[in-house]
């Protein structure tokens, strides 16, 4: 940890690995699967020398399962994954979101359906991310965009993650995964860690699920002496389950509520020469970057361009977009699917300024390709229509 | 919280979510009498209720662990195994009793078992096996018997059954018994075994399923089914049976098979030490 403020060359995946140990990740169960793989391999070489346990599970389903176990137990607990695992750990991270059990779940995405292309990178994941377990459900989803980012996302990851009691998704490009960088992490002096809230008071009528002032409420240690019940049916205050309907819609809306109440805390972008951005690019991940630089190149050409990078994806900067789209004639959306996040978008400003720009082909999105978008949205006002997606 | 308890009176209550009564066990199903052993045998070994961590699964087993006043948790369907994993890993001062069913345990969550007991982290996995999907009303099993009736074989069931024992036993379970629940004091002395085991013990309860399983079957009522089980079983070992068809034929019940290999959890946690005093 002492050396860790001189300048290391790191590859994403396993910034993902050392920022989980910094942000005092004890525990990760995992099962191997490309292109996450290097994540596992460095927790297990990390956490024997940190006091923790890695396991390498029978399965992706058991994975996920070990680390919500070891969760309610109270040690932090993660694990990493890519597509067709991350299908598999849905249940269970749907028993997460349900239970309150912080967790954080890596899924390094590669190209997809099914077992698709698994070295190559994409972003279809996205909706998948938001929507993949079933049932009404609160979503947290972090895109980082470089090894940096990678490692304080992983961190913030953590910290959303025990602060709030729900699964948090980080989404991690193959292209950053497997990205090495220079880059200076933070000493371990100043990291902010924020730890989970246990429950201290009476335990005689003590209520696990009592909805508190910030909607989360404290969680019980085992071996404490509060002796609650933990279940994935739709339970009351209790924790026990429950079928009737006011209770139900009590509990259900706590749980969305909870993150709407603390958007301030997850919501998380950057904004590149949006203030007068005629042409607003929304991108996200390694394709964010390219972005960056093709706002650039558009600005030197004399086009007001700009960039808006959301880095938390779920829930959606929603506010910010509104805004700068607010001022914007094109809204510009590229990324490595079929269009995603672009629905997202499109909900909040509106059909009449959107234009896609998306590749699935297992190649990443390249600067050029945005800004010959850019260019034409400037030059005709028409629609952009490059990549591979199709036309109508 | 209860004082250290009186070791010769077992008061069942005491262990008990009474606020949760009436229970939602059918009339004559077994998995109440498999919970009262496993409580007697807590009782007995004297593990503190706030210690006690139950994980359960799906269908009627999964349900009876929420009746426990202890650290209770009904975790997602075939998987109690693999949160228990996770949670004996990161908690070893926790007692950990997993409480499972025939389709739990052997269908959905067959992969779980066998690598639990592979591992042998010290907890007590309980298998209700009523051969049954009770809970979904009454489809075929893995241990259905064979030419049984359910409602997804309306003309008997076809396919062979499994035997957990040998099942867990051949994946390297350190403890591995069956009992009836017609024998409550055997199977509380049993569980007790399972409880003061090392490692991971596997302990499969012949539960029955009189409302919607024996009923299908015309098996009789609860005495008549429970007395049928018992009397399909012998209190032996495999190796006087070993050449016989398990089923309907005799049974073993009893400690089947017992063997030590090292606990996980402790082999993990020296390796961990070993790593962390060669940093220093």
């Amino acid at each position: 940890m002492s050396n860790r403020t001189l300048p290391v060359n790191l590859q994403g995946n396993h910034a993902c690995a050392v920022a989980a140990v910094a942000a005092g990740c004890r525990f990760y169960a995992g099962y191997p699967i490309t292109p996450s793989s290097e994540i596992a391999e460095r927790m297990a070489a990390e956490l024997p020398g940190a006091g923790g346990v890695f396991v390498q599970m029978e399965d992706e389903i058991g994975s996920m399962g070990a680390v919500i176990g070891a969760s309610m137990g109270g040690v932090k607990a993660m694990t990493a994954t890519s597509g067709p695992g991350f299908s598999l750990k849905q249940e269970n991270i749907g028993y997460a979101a349900m239970t309150e059990v912080p967790c954080v779940v890596v899924n390094v995405m590669r190209g997809g359906p099914s077992t698709g292309m698994p070295t190559r990178p994409a972003q279809g994941d996205v909706m998948q991310a938001r929507w993949g377990t079933h049932g009404d459900h609160p979503t947290i989803a972090l895109a980082p965009s470089s090894v940096k980012e990678v490692f304080d996302e992983t961190v913030r990851a953590f910290n959303l993650s025990e602060a709030l009691r729900t699964p948090v998704i980080l989404l991690i490009d193959e292209v950053v995964g497997h990205l090495v960088e220079t880059v200076t992490l933070p000493a371990a002096t100043e990291l902010e860690l924020v730890g989970r809230k246990w429950a201290t008071g009476p335990k005689d009528g003590f209520l696990p699920y009592a909805a508190t002032d910030d909607l989360v409420p404290p969680m019980p240690r085992p071996g404490d002496g509060y002796r609650t019940h933990t279940t994935g049916l739709t339970h009351d205050e209790s924790g026990f389950p429950t079928q009737k309907p006011e209770q139900v819609t009590r509990a259900i809306a706590r749980l969305l509520e909870k993150l709407e109440r603390h958007r301030a805390l997850i919501e998380s972008y950057e904004t590149v020469q949006c203030d007068d951005a005629e042409i607003l690019v929304v991108a996200y991940g390694i394709t964010g970057r390219a972005a960056r630089k093709a706002v650039a190149a558009a600005r030197e050409k004399g086009i007001t361009a700009g960039l808006l990078r959301p880095i938390t994806l779920w829930p959606f900067p929603e506010a910010a977009l509104r805004t700068l789209a607010g001022g914007a004639k094109h809204v510009l959306v590229p990324e490595m699917n079929a269009g995603q996040l672009c629905l997202e978008v499109e909900r909040i400003c509106g059909a009449g300024k959107m234009a896609r720009l998306n590749r699935f082909d297992g190649e990443a999105i390249a600067p050029a390709q945005i800004l010959e978008q850019i260019e034409r949205l400037a030059g005709s006002g028409g629609k952009a229509n490059g990549g591979s997606r199709r036309r109508r | 919280m209860a004082a250290v308890a009186d070791v010769d009176n077992f008061e069942i209550n005491a262990y008990l979510r009474l606020e949760m009564m009436p229970h939602f066990l059918c009339p004559g199903c077994g998995h109440g009498i498999a919970l009262r052993a496993l409580l007697w045998a807590v009782h007995e070994v004297g593990i503190a209720k706030d210690r006690l961590a139950i994980v359960s699964g799906i269908g009627c087993s999964g349900r009876i662990g929420g009746y426990v006043d202890a650290n209770t948790f009904h975790v997602t369907h075939g998987r109690p195994l693999a949160f228990a994993t996770g949670l004996a890993l990161a908690r070893p001062d926790l007692e950990v009793v997993v409480i499972t069913g025939d389709g739990d345990a052997l269908a959905i969550g067959g992969n779980h078992l066998i690598h639990a007991c592979r591992r042998n982290l010290k907890m007590t996995c309980l298998l209700l096996n009523n051969e049954v999907y009770g809970m979904t009303g009454g489809q075929v099993s893995p241990t259905t018997s064979q030419n049984r009736l359910t409602t997804t074989t309306p003309a008997g069931n076809l396919e062979p059954v499994f035997d957990a024992c040998k099942l867990a036993e051949a994946a390297g379970a350190t403890l591995v018994g069956r009992e009836v629940t017609l024998q409550t004091p055997a199977l509380k002395n049993l569980i007790k075994e399972g409880l003061a085991h090392p490692g991971f013990a596997f302990i499969e309860v012949i539960s029955d399923c009189t409302e919607i399983y024996g009923r299908k079957n015309d098996l009789g009522n609860s005495p008549e089914m429970i007395l049928s089980q018992k009397k399909s079983m012998r209190p032996d070992s495999y190796g006087s049976v070993v050449d016989r068809p398990f089923r309907p034929n005799a049974l073993p019940t009893g400690v089947l098979a017992r063997s030590e290999r090292p606990e996980y959890g402790e082999t993990w946690r020296a390796f961990a030490a070993s790593r962390q005093t060669g940093k220093a």
